[in-house]
């Protein structure tokens, strides 16, 4: 049984803080005739890759996703989360590289199925690039007044084998961007950390982090940061409060929904784009 | 053969070998492990609790013969078996958050179940807590719904909980299940769950006393009667 569109997996902060990343991509994809469809049941992904050669608990979590959608009779299971695109194509590699890890999750998972090794994970910007042409198609009025700063963060990125793009001279994000008329800024920090984690505990690395970033796309002229990474979104929307710059950082998605004149809600932004879409003409 | 051999006889079969801590017993097949803990002469003064498979209260682990994994099941629910290795648990603590249901505001939280148990967050999906539960309860599926913040969904997987705790025991994260889970029923149902019109209307008819009569002549009723009323009752299906 194969569900009619895309076999989404959400991961948990598309139900909480970045939902607004997932309403947003449900309308585009619908658009532009690529629905996602949220897989019927789904576990957090560990939201960490675990880096050690023998830590085979911390892939189960991982794996078990990749088991559901097996056993639904689907292949391919499509993320928006940057972080659980990484820790799930991570995981997935890992099973179909490592038999002898195969093994041993298979014998742990005991009364469960099998996992055979053979679903792939894809990235919402794998589906956007086959459809340059509909996204072109789609826009009501291009954005020409706006200047954007792509940023990329870390887990599109690395590591090198599942990165969705080159990993020091990324251009996906940006080939989107044209599409939608924007004007965009040379992002020479669109690759570096955003401090991820250490929001938890070490809000004053990731604040360091924030300034760098935020700063070097104000100076350039950026009205705003886009992305896709909802903790890269938090870090640098929320932190920028420590910073003396107060730039909106938007969801691509949430652009692209206004460049096709979609409603969309934008509930969980520290920094309120309002005023800015408004200025711009892009939203009343 | 005379009739009272046979008795003897079958009698004998129908007798099992078990272990209580060690030490060998042979009890009645078709005990529980709760009755045949107190025919081997242990007394329960803690741990037994209702007897009935509703209070949670008597989780036990056991082995059974030529087998690896621990089973985990409520001894006055669970007959014996032969060859049972048998241990009675004492009551287990596990830290339950202070909160006040009147005071907590869930929309004051990103994720209100997270905040008071984040150990939550370190469920790596082994799914053991599952395989624990003696109420068959989707255990790790609803400590995955409260990490998303749904508590409508913890609280529907959950409701069948009696907090015998054998989930927090086995658990590698020490996850509080049964406690999460109880925030989670509570808060749906002060916050979330919709207000029952008919509960209010039965309430108002109590109040104006339109089943004093009928109570007061059950009150009054002898008690054989009463059971067969009570069996004979006319139960409806659901819905």
């Amino acid at each position: 049984m194969m569900v009619e569109g895309h076999y989404y997996y959400p991961g948990c902060t598309m139900k909480e803080k970045g939902s607004d990343y997932e309403k947003s991509a449900m309308k585009v994809m619908e658009q532009l005739g690529e629905p996602l469809v949220e897989m019927e049941d789904w576990y957090c992904c560990g939201a960490v890759q675990s880096l050690s050669e023998d830590d085979i608990m911390h892939q189960i979590a991982p794996i078990r996703t990749l088991l559901m959608a097996q056993e639904a009779g689907e292949d391919e299971v499509v993320t928006l989360c940057d972080m659980c695109y990484n820790v799930l194509k991570q995981a997935s590699e890992r099973m179909k590289e490592k038999e002898d890890d195969l093994e041993t999750m298979n014998e742990f998972l005991d009364e469960d199925p099998d996992y055979e090794g053979g679903v792939e994970i894809y990235h919402l910007f794998h589906i956007l690039k086959e459809k340059k042409g509909e996204i072109e198609e789609n826009v009501e009025e291009p954005l020409e007044d706006l200047v954007v700063a792509p940023y990329y963060g870390c887990m599109l990125l690395r590591p090198d084998h599942v990165a969705i793009d080159n990993t020091e001279d990324p251009e996906i994000m940006e080939s989107f961007l044209k599409l939608l008329g924007v004007e965009l800024i040379e992002n020479e920090k669109r690759t570096e950390c955003c401090g991820s984690y250490h929001t938890v505990n070490r809000s004053d690395i990731v604040e360091k982090r924030v300034e760098d970033i935020v700063g070097y796309a104000a100076r350039e002229g950026a009205d705003m940061i886009v992305l896709s990474c909802p903790l890269c979104h938090f870090n640098l929307d929320y932190h920028q409060r420590a910073t003396e710059f107060e730039i909106p950082v938007l969801y691509i998605t949430e652009l692209m929904a206004l460049a096709f004149g979609l409603d969309i809600e934008m509930e969980h932004h520290s920094i309120d784009p309002t005023s800015l879409l408004e200025e711009k003409g892009i939203k009343e | 053969m005379d009739k009272e051999e046979t008795d003897e006889e079958e009698t004998e079969e129908e007798m099992v070998e078990i272990f209580v801590m060690g030490s060998r017993y042979r009890v009645p097949e078709g005990l529980t492990i709760l009755t045949a803990l107190e025919y081997a002469g242990y007394k329960f003064t803690r741990g037994c609790g209702c007897r009935g498979g509703f209070c949670g209260a008597c989780a036990t682990v056991y082995r059974t013969e030529d087998e690896y994994k621990l089973k985990m099941d409520l001894a006055c629910q669970t007959a014996v078996e032969d060859g049972m290795f048998l241990v009675q648990l004492p009551f287990m603590p596990a830290v339950r958050e202070d909160y006040d249901i009147e005071e907590v505001d869930p929309e004051e939280h990103e994720n209100i179940l997270l905040d008071y148990y984040t150990e939550v967050a370190r469920c790596v999906s082994c799914n053991t807590c599952t395989k624990a539960c003696p109420q068959d309860i989707e255990v790790m599926d609803y400590v995955q719904s409260a990490l998303r913040g749904d508590i409508e969904r913890t609280a529907e997987l959950s409701f069948d909980c009696i907090h015998c705790g054998l989930c927090s025991m086995r658990c590698p994260a020490d996850i509080k299940h049964y406690h999460m889970a109880q925030m989670a029923r509570r808060i749906y149902a002060k916050y979330e769950q919709p207000d029952s019109e008919e509960l209010a209307l039965r309430v108002e008819e109590l109040e104006e006393g339109k089943y004093d009569e009928k109570m007061e002549e059950l009150v009054k009723m002898e008690k054989e009667k009463l059971k067969k009323m009570y069996d004979e009752r006319d139960i409806k299906e659901e819905g």
